[in-house]
């Protein structure tokens, strides 16, 4: 960065420390956004810069940095789908260590959760579900639910990952990857087409041309499939007299560029992954940088993240252009770019909005709130209260039964039956959008974590309320505390413990019921239910 | 296919445990559903809203529907389709039948109370679909569908699809109830969603308290719900360092629906001890009966379809024995709904329809080591049909001597859905919105290859 940008990032620092009108509220907020001066900023850096101009030109205000305790809860929430433990929280809140920050990114980066999880992700994207009578068999599923969580826990460079997934051929119970072709709802060459370009280049086909579908499709006319002697078992296989349309005479690449398609010569496929694969390719690294910004950020810089369109421009074009160059240089390496993001200021702002405007939000300058998605929120209300979930599949027999020390991010299987993780908007794994994982907040959600048998039972076998049988006034504070560092994350306020203390009081519990009332309560707050 | 076999094998030794686990496990905390979004989502993306042709939705001579499932599997020739003539063989130790209140119609020995009433029913003797899964005909039975592409809604999903809340249904109490349990190993909703599941209640409506699954909390106390609330609210943080935030609002406002449900008067449906004793012995102290008596009390709240899961009827061993203990059950539980419905001027505008996903082979399995019990029959079963402008004391369709073909005027699932939802306004070819597309009709069409042998003209 030159010099006139260094003053006018400093002049930005302190307009943001001036700016805000109000007292910093230390349970939420740590600070102003301030990127200090570097001689060489680093790639966490200059997302910070390229966030804080745009800001500025757009005459906005950025948030202040978050509290420790807020930016380790969403960096666990957010990283591994998994909330602190009291432990983890005491552990970090203590230490002074200037870099506790980024060692927590380290450390989340590294945990079997990280897989757990973003197989989770991969998964809704990837439809990976059993179901009756249509898509996947068990068998099918698990193949390529491991297919896919061991590609990210050993951090397959990406445009392998995508390679793999394009050009797979074999049995769909042995190779996992494969069922990419077999859990798509249209197995026609167009429909093939049109989920690649919706899976890797985020783009939405219904929107393109019919001829420029068309033109893709001739890529992937000699997929084909067939039966084995294995129920429901099938290979999935390039089959050079499959074309019967006649569309490989017509394949054109999506970005208009000629190409000579001779199935005698070999599968296709092969030749639109070494088009889209490459580095300047810019379709395949704005998706992917893009979706990771959004999985991280709340929102896409082009938002929804599988919509790219000319009408849809991404809010800060320097900012998408930047993250896919850091990604090519670091030959796709999927836990740079998260480390990268997770390191950012911008990454760790507060949710206390400095103007809340939806241009603001579109600019990052706070963080969003997100309810946190079902398997993340069952899991955490199981951890808190050491208790664990019965799953199993009715599709087909015999079932599957899940052993009760599975997590639920750790589900592979789309299919397993839950009304919990309905409720709160598990995908169905249908098309493969974004925006089938509901976020969403509704009464009927509101009702179960109040009122249900299930939570009821769970909060009344949380230890902190079934070790509770007799409570002096001082071991009461003690377990509001223990209360707030196992829910929230963070140390109760003042005001907090005397609330819960004065609850006691006044509706004249003790003990266990005190105990219960109050898990019940902390558990049922926004703060809880927010990725905030 | 999975063969009857394995089946029949899986119903004898340790894999049923393994069925009544999965079922067991599938029950908790379906308060889920209570308190749907009462609007439209927004259609998901990309999938291109696609302008759905086909019949107009009407009002319809009935208003809603109760659907007693009898899960597993009843014996048509020992309930509505006796065949005394046929010999021990097949009728085992019920081998009588009984004059009705209509005559020539008779019933099996051990329904007198609905024998006293068969004027206000119909029974179809030809049903037929000739799949002997309790999977696929369950399915079958439900959705009137075979395909193996699609997962097509069941019918208590299609009506809460029509009738409910895109329909301006309104009110807190979900348009599509399942007294008591899920069924579990049928996706209700198929490819409409979760949105149209049905709400399972939980609890036993026969119990001191009927805990309704996230309504009513046993061992917590009203003032004690109150104190919590406060205590929730006087807790909110976050909601207060964001004053005005969208998301927050959300929360607090879903918050105030579902405590009008706990602590309000919408939730004083589910309580059963607003009848009187005489009232509730009427319809049986059982959870059946009792099921019955709140299917009532929602018919009267205007909830557009209620299935009462009526589980116990996959009897392959010790079929009599069972049956004497259950078709009392059934008999006093249905004849009160039915008469309770009528009396109250209810059953013109309330469609009630009693059936299994099939029948129970006619011929006794006395071998070991079923002993006298009956297996899957999908070739020929009945079905009870009553209100919503349906006739009364009518029989169509009829089986052989022996209960195991179907004689005369077959009725295959679709025949009898699409009559329910003709009757309730929804015409055979209104189009319902599958996942890619595809024009598709709530009743299936010959092009689709489900057999069909015409609505139920003759019960208009």
């Amino acid at each position: 960065m030159n010099g006139r940008g260094l003053r006018f990032l400093m002049v930005l620092a302190i307009l943001a420390v001036c700016g805000q009108g109000r007292a910093e509220n230390p349970v939420f907020e740590s600070g102003p956004f301030v990127v200090p001066p570097a001689a060489e900023p680093t790639a966490s850096d200059r997302i910070d810069q390229l966030v804080l101009e745009q800001l500025h030109e757009l005459n906005l205000k950025p948030a202040n940095l978050c509290s420790d305790a807020v930016f380790l809860r969403r960096a666990f929430l957010t990283t591994i789908g998994t909330l602190p433990t009291e432990e983890e929280a005491r552990d970090f809140l203590a230490s002074e260590d200037e870099a506790k920050r980024a060692v927590v990114i380290e450390r989340l980066l590294d945990r079997p959760e990280y897989a757990d999880y973003w197989a989770m992700k991969w998964g809704d994207l990837l439809r990976v579900k059993a179901e009756f009578p249509i898509k996947l068999w068990p068998n099918a599923v698990q193949a390529y639910h491991h297919w896919i969580r061991s590609s990210i826990e050993s951090n397959k460079p990406y445009h392998h990952f995508v390679q793999e997934l394009l050009v797979g051929n074999g049995s769909n119970f042995r190779v996992g990857q494969v069922n990419f072709y077999r859990a798509m709802q249209d197995r026609t060459p167009r429909g093939i087409a049109a989920t690649v370009a919706l899976t890797f280049m985020g783009e939405r086909a219904d929107q393109w041309p019919e001829r420029k579908l068309d033109a893709m499709a001739g890529f992937f006319a000699h997929v084909a499939y067939k039966p084995t002697a294995e129920w429901k078992e099938e290979i999935v296989y390039f089959d050079p007299n499959a074309d019967e349309e006649g569309l490989a005479a017509g394949a054109i690449f999506p970005d208009g560029t000629p190409v000579t398609v001779d199935p005698a010569k070999g599968d296709p496929r092969a030749l639109f992954a070494t088009w889209l694969l490459r580095p300047e390719n810019p379709y395949f690294t704005r998706t992917i940088t893009n979706r990771v910004w959004a999985w991280l950020m709340g929102r896409g810089i082009v938002e929804e993240p599988d919509d790219f369109r000319p009408d849809n421009p991404p809010s800060n074009p320097q900012l998408l252009e930047f993250l896919q160059q850091e990604f090519i240089d670091s030959r796709c390496d999927m836990k740079h770019l998260f480390r990268v993001i997770l390191n950012s200021r911008t990454f760790q702002l507060s949710s206390i909005p400095a103007q809340d405007t939806p241009e603001a939000v579109a600019n990052f300058a706070h963080y969003p709130l997100r309810r946190i998605e079902a398997e993340v929120l069952i899991d955490a209300i199981n951890q808190i209260t050491g208790t664990t979930e019965e799953y199993s599949s009715p599709i087909p027999e015999p079932f599957t039964f899940v052993p009760d020390d599975v997590r639920s991010i750790a589900l592979s299987d789309g299919s397993i039956t839950s009304s919990f993780l309905e409720l709160y908007g598990r995908p169905p794994r249908d098309t493969g959008f974004e925006s089938e994982r509901s976020r969403n907040t509704t009464p009927a959600q509101r009702l179960h974590l109040l009122n249900s048998s299930h939570i009821q039972k769970k909060i009344e076998a949380c230890p902190l309320v079934a070790g509770a049988d007799e409570l002096s006034p001082e071991e009461r504070g003690d377990l509001v505390e223990r209360g707030y560092l196992t829910i929230l994350s963070r140390y109760p306020t003042k005001d907090e413990i005397a609330v819960a203390l004065s609850h006691a009081e006044e509706a004249g519990v003790s003990g266990r019921t005190f105990a219960n009332d109050l898990v019940w309560a902390v558990l049922n707050q926004p703060e809880f239910y927010f990725n905030h | 296919m999975k063969t009857s076999l394995s089946r029949m094998l899986a119903s004898q030794g340790g894999v049923p445990v393994s069925r009544r686990e999965a079922l067991r496990r599938s029950v908790y905390g379906s308060a889920g559903l209570l308190l749907m979004e009462p609007f439209r989502l927004a259609a998901a993306p990309g999938t291109g809203a696609i302008p759905l042709e086909g019949g107009q939705i009407t009002e319809g001579k009935a208003r809603s529907v109760i659907q007693v499932w009898l899960w597993g599997g009843p014996c048509h020739i020992d309930t509505f389709d006796p065949k005394p003539e046929a010999g021990r063989a097949f009728t085992g130790a019920l081998d009588q039948s009984i004059e009705t209140n209509v005559s020539g119609i008779r019933i099996g020995q051990l329904l007198p109370n609905l024998a006293g009433m068969a004027d206000k029913y119909a029974l179809i003797r030809g049903m037929t679909h000739g799949n002997n899964g309790h999977e696929t005909a369950a399915y079958l039975v439900q959705t009137g569908r075979t395909s193996e592409r699609d997962v097509f809604p069941g019918s208590g999903a299609v009506v809460s699809y029509f009738k409910g809340y895109d329909a301006g249904y309104e009110g807190l109490i979900p348009p599509y109830i399942v007294l008591t349990e899920p069924q579990g190993r049928f996706s209700e909703a198929g490819f409409l969603g979760p949105r149209f599941k049905p709400f399972a209640t939980g609890g036993d409506p026969n119990g001191k308290v009927f805990a309704v699954e996230g309504i009513i909390s046993p061992g917590i106390t009203e003032e004690h719900q109150r104190a919590r609330r406060n205590l929730l609210g006087n807790l909110n943080t976050l909601g207060g360092a964001l004053p005005g935030n969208a998301a927050i609002k959300t929360v607090v406002d879903s918050e105030d629906q579902a405590y009008e449900l706990i602590l309000g008067d919408s939730g004083k449906l589910f309580d059963l001890g607003q009848e009187n004793d005489e009232m509730r012995d009427r319809y049986g102290r059982n959870t059946f009966g009792q099921s019955c008596l709140m299917a009532r009390r929602l018919v009267e709240k205007g909830v557009p379809y209620i299935t009462i899961n009526y589980k116990g009827w996959d009897t392959h061993k010790q079929h009599f024995q069972i049956m004497n203990r259950k078709l009392p059950e059934l008999d006093q539980g249905l004849a009160a709904l039915l008469g309770d419905l009528d009396g109250k001027g209810l059953l013109d505008t309330t469609i009630v329809w009693c059936t299994g996903e099939f029948g129970r082979t006619p011929k006794v399995a006395t071998e070991s080591p079923w002993n006298g019990g009956r297996h899957h029959f999908g070739a020929a079963f009945s079905c009870l049909l009553a209100g919503g402008g349906f006739k009364g004391g009518q029989v169509l369709g009829a089986t052989n001597a022996t209960g195991e073909e179907v004689a005369e005027r077959p009725a295959y699932p679709a025949d009898v859905i699409g009559s329910i939802y003709r009757q309730m306004g929804i015409p055979s070819d209104a189009p319902l919105p599958h996942p890619q597309g595809v024009p598709t009709k709530v009743v299936p069409d010959a092009a689709e290859g489900v057999p069909m042998a015409g609505l139920l003209d003759e019960l208009i």
